[in-house]
């Protein structure tokens, strides 16, 4: 690896690597007064904190990084990862630097995680973000408005400053910027995979989590820059695949890695959807706050969590699959995960109708065992290469 | 551990029965087979969820309720529920999920053969009331795939902070406004009557009475109900089909009379095995039951003396003795508050003050919490409500852990032990205080 790339590709990695926020940390502490809000998988208005002068920073759980010594006693064995990892982080202290935490209507999960917030940390800011499920502008968009009127007035007042029309303006742009440099690595990644592995697009986004989004975004475009000089970077007989799963507690980076070594390249995925959950630019003129309301009802990214009618979720899965060039779908989900788990037979189904090949297999987040799942993904990457030769 | 206890009570083969309990009985077989007679005599039938259901809109429209839930927990009862639930995996179904919704769906692939026997028609709309539970929505979507009818979506939002705010109520309306009752017409080719519904919300009301005054007399000393394993069938009614029909009204009549005649007469609960002899703990129950081994898990408890004073299951359609009553001067504000009020729909430190009110007010000597699998919206952070509980009341808490309808998750011999060592530790913490 060049030493460009390697540069941006260590920096993301040590922001990965860093359990304890010291990226918040630094940011904090160069200018007194500064405050960082931590929130939940998948969305949530960023642009708002943003505008607040404050650090959005994305809280996805420990990894396998993390020894749960305490968030084990919270939680019983039927309940997913994410949770666990998630209550040590902060009983170890290291979400100290989070002045408050929000928590978006992914599942009953997090929901409830966020009531138990409530009750452990009473001093600090907790709000569940309770986003509509009915996306007509009279229902569920004045209701949105509402809601997020509430949290603008909240945010304003932890960060002692109010949120001004202006200043969301600004926020919206930047991350409008921020969204349109993640598509274009996505769609350059759905082009050339061999040069944009996902483990490290992976590391792309994580960085996201920590990183302001105008840093975030600079450190985007240079690794779109710099990864397509790589040399020792070229097309191989992998299959493409489209991951699906992986939208809230996310897979250890060994299964990332696990995947490309057993011969698929991942063309899609719903890692980290919360980055890029609007998929348009969002307006910067008139009204900021009816902007945001008007692009979380028209464009939303569809996931499990959102209510679909009518197979859309299906045929969204189906056209990602085609507009990806994908040869073949990889259900990855975390154990326990009901909105991933729930899905996945009408996913299945929609896939078998359309006859895109597809398997499936569970993870954790601390998943430290890949052999099986190797064994499994070169079969069916294999199995994928053989059919589209015959 | 005492069986000289056991031995007081009456022990019939088949499980005794109150005259109430016989009387729902007669109220479901009905019900389930006017929906078997529904589409033959032109009506129409809604498919929806126990938590924020709109009866009294539905059966304004004189359609039928067919309840998910209700259907599940009733074949996990007859021992229907295990080759359903297979049935659903064989399909695809992951067994890391919801096992109501398995059943449902394993239930209907099997023909769909309700719990009495006769074949459940198949929805006209299905009507989506995301109340407190996450799984609803999915569950729904997976049924529109294998049924070509409408659907309303009702999206109820979450009471974080335990209280229903302005713009939460108008958004409900909203919906039931421009969603709901639209498609309710669309189906039944009928105009939204509102007098009717304002007659049917006075039946409620009064019947809701009842059910609370069911519900309070567990302050007695002995109480005269088992809140949960009795109250199971108290709420049935209320919970399901019956809610602001003269029946449902008649049936918390009748529970009633007969409720107040045990606390003339010093009695406690009834158990399918008889007449329970002495109260020898209170306690407040959090979660659902396992209906697969209901009987067998009621007399854990009963043959131990242990009676269930107040639980948050049978909260899950409604916090009625919380002061909530569904009010026909305000119809449709009523139903919206009705179905934000739900149990689940509540925040934990809510539903932490709610039960330790139960604990308080109906003078409980522990809390026992049965941590179910499938249930996601009860279980999570069940364990750190536990502790709360403990500290907050000085009364120690049990835990348990088993499914709804998955009897594969059901471990008799380990449950029983937990109850019976949980039952023994109160018993001595009761002999150090008396003798401090």
């Amino acid at each position: 690896m060049k030493p460009a790339l390697a540069e941006i590709v260590n920096r993301a990695q040590t922001l990965f690597d860093d359990l304890d926020l010291k990226a918040v940390h630094a940011w904090k502490e160069a200018e007194p007064g500064r405050k960082a809000i931590g929130h939940m998988p998948i969305y949530v208005p960023r642009e708002l904190i943003h505008a607040a002068g404050m650090l959005p920073v994305g809280i996805v759980g420990g990894g396998d990084r993390l020894e749960i010594i305490r968030g084990d006693a919270y939680f019983q064995s039927y309940i997913c990862h994410i949770p666990r990892s998630t209550i040590e982080l902060a009983l170890s202290h290291r979400l100290d630097v989070l002045d408050g935490m929000l928590f978006p209507s992914i599942c009953d999960v997090i929901r409830n995680l966020s009531g138990m917030w409530t009750i452990l940390f009473p001093d600090r800011y907790v709000r569940y973000v309770d986003v509509p499920q009915n996306f007509d502008p009279q229902a569920g968009g004045t209701y949105w408005r509402h809601e997020l009127e509430i949290l603008r007035e909240d945010l304003g007042r932890l960060a002692q400053r109010p949120i001004t029309d202006v200043a969301l303006r600004q926020s919206i742009a930047i991350y409008n910027e921020n969204r349109s440099a993640i598509r274009e690595l996505y769609e350059a990644r759905s082009e050339q995979p061999w040069f944009f592995p996902t483990s490290e697009v992976y590391l792309m986004l994580r960085a996201g989590n920590v990183l302001p989004p105008e840093d975030h975004t600079a450190l985007l475009r240079a690794y779109l820059q710099q990864a397509p000089l790589e040399d020792d970077r070229s097309d191989q007989d992998q299959s493409r695949i489209v991951l699906v799963g992986m939208f809230c507690e996310l897979p250890p980076l060994g299964l990332l890695l696990t995947l490309e070594r057993a011969g698929c390249w991942v063309v899609g995925d719903d890692l980290l959807l919360g980055l890029r959950w609007l998929l348009a630019a969002v307006p910067t003129a008139g009204d900021p706050l009816g902007n945001l309301v008007d692009a979380f009802l028209r464009h939303s990214a569809p996931t499990a969590s959102r209510y679909m009618p009518e197979g859309g979720r299906g045929r969204w899965l189906v056209e990602s699959v085609r507009r990806n060039n994908a040869e073949g779908v990889v259900f990855c989900a975390p154990s326990f995960c009901d909105p991933a788990l729930l899905e996945q037979p009408m996913l299945i189904a929609a896939l078998d109708r359309a006859g895109i090949p597809h398997t499936q297999f569970k993870y954790s987040e601390d998943t430290g065992q890949f052999a099986v799942i190797r064994e499994q993904a070169g079969t069916f990457s294999d199995s994928i290469r053989l059919w589209s030769q015959a | 551990m005492n069986t000289s206890l056991s031995k007081k009570q009456t022990a019939p083969e088949d499980a005794q029965k109150e005259p109430s309990m016989l009387l729902q009985k007669q109220m479901i077989g009905s019900h389930y087979d006017a929906l078997a007679r529904a589409h033959e005599e032109g009506r129409k039938v809604v498919y929806t969820f126990v938590p924020g259901n709109l009866t009294e809109l539905i059966r304004s429209f004189d359609m039928l309720p067919v309840l998910p839930e209700i259907n599940a927990l009733q074949s996990g009862m007859r021992k229907l529920s295990a080759d359903y639930i297979a049935e659903a995996e064989k399909h695809g179904h992951s067994e890391d999920v919801c096992t109501y919704v398995k059943c449902d769906i394993g239930m209907l692939k099997k023909g769909n053969v309700g719990p009495t026997g006769k074949k459940l028609p198949p929805p006209d709309l299905l009507l989506l009331s995301y109340t407190g539970c996450f799984t609803f929505m999915k569950w729904f979507e997976l049924l529109r795939q294998e049924y070509d009818c409408p659907v309303a979506m009702l999206h109820v939002p979450y009471q974080a902070d335990g209280q229903i705010h302005d713009h939460h109520r108008d958004y409900i309306l909203q919906q039931l406004r421009t969603e709901v009752i639209p498609k309710f017409e669309q189906v039944t080719g009928r105009r939204y009557d509102e007098d009717r519904l304002r007659e049917m919300l006075r039946l409620s009301a009064q019947a809701e009475d009842d059910l609370v005054w069911v519900l309070e007399s567990a302050r007695n000393v002995p109480s005269p109900i088992d809140a949960y394993f009795g109250g199971v069938y108290y709420i049935g009614p209320m919970f399901s089909a019956f809610r602001g029909t003269p029946e449902g009204l008649e049936y918390y009549r009748t529970l009633r009379r007969e409720v107040e005649a045990r606390v003339r007469a010093g009695l406690g609960p009834i158990t399918p095995e008889g007449q329970l002899g002495k109260e020898r703990y209170r306690l407040v129950m959090e979660g659902p039951p396992n209906w697969t081994s209901f009987r067998e898990f009621w007399k854990m408890f009963h043959e131990e003396g242990a009676v269930v004073v107040a639980s948050s299951y049978t909260k899950v359609g409604g916090l009625y003795d919380r002061g909530f009553r569904h009010d026909p001067s305000r119809p449709l504000e009523s139903l919206a508050d009705y179905c934000s009020g739900c149990y689940t729909n509540l925040g934990l430190p809510t539903r932490v003050e709610l039960l330790e009110h139960y604990i308080r007010h109906f003078r409980a000597d522990g809390f026992m919490i049965n941590s179910v699998k499938s249930c996601n919206s009860f279980s999570v952070g069940q364990l750190l409500m536990l502790r709360q509980l403990e500290e907050r009341t000085g009364v120690p808490g049990g835990f348990i852990e088993s499914d709804l309808v998955d009897p594969r998750y059901f471990s008799a011999a380990n449950i029983k032990n937990r109850i019976e060592s949980y039952l023994q530790m109160l018993e001595q913490k009761r002999a150090a205080k008396a003798q401090a």
